[in-house]
């Protein structure tokens, strides 16, 4: 596909003009330049238009002609994302599915909901509420980010461990294939026949088809939840502690931890009371009926104080369950007022290995330069560190990059994989080279040709060309071999 | 047992050599499922391919190859008081893990604990060039690259020959208890959707023979409190009751009538076919004997928000998987040709065009 036998911006602007709302076909720099990128700021490009379509009927009109004339589509819900898997396609259109933000329908009996792509994640626990019910996955952005963003990204938050991610909690999407056809995958029925392209679709990041309707299962709202606030004066005590609670049989909806760093920039940031002389911090919240909280809190309280737990406090109310977790959920901007900027990274691992990655961490901490703040979502072994950094010295981000880089490869190194929950969009499509070989990241590439054969589809995300992977293979591995050498010889 | 890699792989190239098809087994128990095909296909056999390679109790991750057989996994699940939450339905002695994702086949706790299909973490795979690939991994949760590893679940086999598999595990409830009343079925289907609506312990509802049963399960003391809140006798034979549905051992399921299985909206009225019915799952799988065809029950699936299938039974010349519309049939051989260019793996057995 080559640029000449594409048409130009004007014609292709003119063309969309002819069947949406022209003021939601944007072509004008001063316009277009919050589309530049999404949650990941560093990483920007301008894309040639941005169009809001209205209607189903619209955006498959534009797909046949992008599809047609070989011209990139960048799918975006609210721009929430962390992996510039939204950042747009110079040459291409961002396809903004932000007008389709309705609430379709709520089906109480069912536990199901039906919803346009554009509806926020937190919208949608809000209506259930009603009817005692609320949707499960709840990334840290819920308030903003939006469920066709979260099956693209297959989000998580802090209650997967219990409640799954989105690929656990959806039942069918409504798709616009590359070719601008209306087709379903899945069914209000649990299983449904054939491949499971609804699991291939979720946390596809946009590149195999366009999603303009999701139905979604709904949860009955636990009668009560409460949260143990447990410190532990070493990372290793901590980690044994999250062990332990689940081989009690234990499953927390929720269950963070907290490196010394991030406990006391949490607790400068909002006083929540936490023991600001720990090495580790553990939120471990239990819900359920009244009978079986009281049970687990009681079991999981004397567990935690068995394996040294230095102070524990329980939630007795509502208020101090939100006080306790106020400062988890308010740790990354809290971490951001005690530096310029952060770069928050999205490793996951087993979490036997966690003492020791932390530990490497930390040394590389001291390598690079630059200091790094841990919250973890501890049950399922999904790393956040924040890498401290400041953009205006010049070459930092590129430091911190770097560090990030080799945390994920570390993440590898250790049975875990490179992102949990944010996804590899254009950030993390080096390391992709680390966690799969030439054979698999081919076989990924010819998924994608089984739905986008041209590759317009959000191109240069997700997964890496193989060229490129040999290149980055040989320069990485050659600089780990070399300073391996230089510490260890 | 041991690791067959090599043999298998050797296998797999000798037939992409040969142009042989295979017909990929593991136990053998699921031999019934999917679409009579011509029987000129080689057996690979996956039966020795057995074993558990890693299991972490306290991660909640087990790791076998794919031709452990279920009664093995849950033996060594056990003595950690943990198991596979979805209830694999054991069809014989002899069925693996591999074949249950490959059918996508889970028990009556699927709606509480998720399928097969949900508690996938990774796999390997060797594909119609006999190369050997690892998607996903052991940590619960991997976004990096496409989700292959639940592609397999339900696919039949036909992409390629799993050979090792991650799951997540989960501890065993404490306790269960189930609550049995009579009950006519639109209203059971009516009641098994409420209760399920509600913050309580229930991993079961079923509805057979006039009768409505409800399972609970977890915590000791939220089992009872729920006994005591909800009507309906305590039924001593309930767990009996639950293994017999799990394992399609229970008599509804006997004899050579057709079963169909439908996987419908749970709260869809009942279609109005006569037969014996046995509901499951509150309402979301109903099984149906009786003479019919696939062309005649899917308007009455779709009806109800789903689809149907001949599990078991009947006419197996023709398709038994609820039709695909054209462009997703269009995808799904691409897909196809993606993982198995020769077409060397199970053709035929999920749908004629595959």
């Amino acid at each position: 596909m080559t640029s000449e036998s594409r048409p130009s911006k004007q014609q292709l602007a003119d063309e969309f003009r002819s069947f949406i709302d022209p003021q939601f076909v944007i072509s004008d720099e001063e316009t277009l330049k919050p589309y530049e990128c999404d949650g990941l700021a560093m990483y920007r490009e301008m894309p040639m238009l941005v169009v809001l379509p209205e209607t189903v009927e619209q955006v498959q009109r534009v797909m046949r002609i992008c599809h047609e004339k070989g011209v990139p589509v960048v799918a975006r819900g609210a721009g929430t994302g962390l992996c510039a898997g939204a950042m747009p396609h110079k040459e291409g259109v961002v396809l903004s599915l932000a007008k389709f933000n309705r609430i379709l329908d709520i089906d109480p009996v069912a536990r199901t909901a039906r919803l346009q792509p554009g509806v926020r994640n937190l919208a949608i626990s809000e209506e259930a509420a009603q009817y005692g019910l609320y949707y499960g996955p709840d990334p840290s952005s819920q308030i903003a980010c939006t469920i066709g963003g979260n099956v693209a990204e297959n989000s998580g938050g802090v209650h997967c461990l219990k409640y799954g991610l989105t690929v656990h909690n959806l039942l069918k999407v409504e798709m616009i294939t590359v070719e601008g056809e209306r087709v379903t995958v899945g069914s209000d029925g649990l299983d449904a026949c054939g491949m499971d392209l609804l699991a291939l679709v979720t946390g596809s990041e946009g590149l195999l088809g366009v999603v303009t309707e999701v139905t979604v299962k709904l949860l009955p709202k636990p009668e009560v939840a409460r949260v143990i606030m447990a410190g532990f004066d070493s990372i290793e005590k901590a980690g044994d502690a999250v062990g332990a609670v689940i081989s009690h049989g234990i499953i927390p909806g929720g269950l963070e931890m907290m490196d010394g760093h991030a406990i006391i920039a949490a607790d400068d940031f909002c006083q929540a009371g936490y023991p600001r002389d720990a090495k580790a911090l553990l939120l471990c919240e239990v819900d359920g009926t009244e009978e079986e909280v009281d049970e687990h809190i009681a079991e999981a309280e004397s567990v935690f104080r068995k394996l040294g737990a230095t102070s524990i406090r329980t939630s007795t109310s509502e208020e101090e369950r939100a006080l306790l977790w106020k400062g988890r959920k308010s740790a990354f901007p809290a971490v951001g007022r005690i530096s310029p900027d952060y770069y928050c990274m999205d490793g996951t691992i087993p979490r036997r290995h966690l003492a020791h990655v932390l530990l490497e961490m930390e040394k590389m901490s001291e390598e690079f330069g630059l200091r790094v703040a841990n919250v973890f979502h501890a049950g399922d072994g999904n790393l956040h560190p924040l890498i401290l950094f400041d953009a205006n010295i010049p070459g930092e981000f590129e430091t911190a990059e770097a560090f990030g880089s080799r945390i994920l490869e570390l993440c590898v190194e250790v049975g875990g994989c490179i992102t949990g929950e944010h996804g590899v969009g254009v950030e993390k499509i080096r390391q992709m080279a680390v966690q799969f070989d030439d054979q698999e990241l081919a076989q990924f590439h010819s998924v994608k040709a089984a739905f986008d054969p041209k590759g317009i589809l959000n191109p240069g995300k997700g997964v890496p060309t193989l060229k490129f992977c040999q290149e980055y293979r040989s320069i990485e591995h050659k600089q780990h071999k070399h300073e391996a050498g230089a510490e260890h010889g | 047992m041991a690791d067959q890699i090599q043999s298998l792989q050797e296998q797999v190239l000798q037939a992409r050599k040969n142009g042989q098809t295979l017909n990929i087994v593991g136990g053998g128990t699921k031999s019934f499922m999917g679409r009579k095909t011509d029987t000129d296909s080689a057996t690979l056999s996956l039966a020795e391919h057995s074993g558990v390679v890693e299991y972490h109790p306290v991660e909640l991750v087990l790791t076998v190859r794919a031709g452990t057989t279920l009664s093995e996994i849950e033996a060594v699940l056990a003595e950690e008081g943990q198991c596979l939450h979805f209830e694999p339905p054991r069809l014989g002695d002899g069925a693996t893990i591999g074949g249950t994702l490959a059918c996508n086949l889970s028990g009556p706790a699927r709606p509480w604990a998720g399928s097969v299909r949900d508690q996938v973490l990774g796999l390997r795979l060797l594909n119609g060039q006999g190369e050997h690939l690892r998607f996903g991994g052991q940590v619960m949760k991997n976004v990096a690259g496409y989700d292959v590893s639940r592609l397999q679940a339900g696919a039949m086999g036909t992409l390629g020959v799993m050979t090792e598999i991650s799951l997540k595990v989960m501890p065993k409830p404490a306790t269960t208890a189930t609550l049995v009343q009579e009950m006519p079925l639109d209203s059971a289907i009516d009641y098994m959707n409420r209760r399920t609506g509600e913050p309580k312990p229930i991993t079961g509802a079923c509805w057979l023979d006039g009768k409505v049963y409800l399972r609970l399960a977890g915590a000791r003391s939220a089992v009872e409190a729920t006994a005591e809140q909800w009507e309906g006798e305590v039924f001593e034979g309930g767990n009996g009751l639950w293994q017999q549905i799990q394992d399609m051992q229970h008599e509804f399921f006997a004899g050579d009538d057709p079963l169909w299985r439908f996987s419908v909206k749970s709260s869809a009225v009942m279609p109005s076919l006569d037969g014996p019915w046995l509901v499951d799952w509150a309402g979301a799988q109903r099984w149906y004997r009786g003479p019919a065809t696939l062309s005649d029950l899917e308007p009455v699936a779709a009806e109800a928000g789903g689809q149907v299938s001949l599990f078991r039974g009947g006419d197996r010349t023709g398709e038994v998987m609820h039709s695909q519309p054209e462009a997703l049939k269009a995808i799904q051989r691409r897909i196809k040709q993606s993982f198995d260019p020769d077409g060397l793996f199970n053709p035929g057995r999920l749908y004629s065009w595959l």
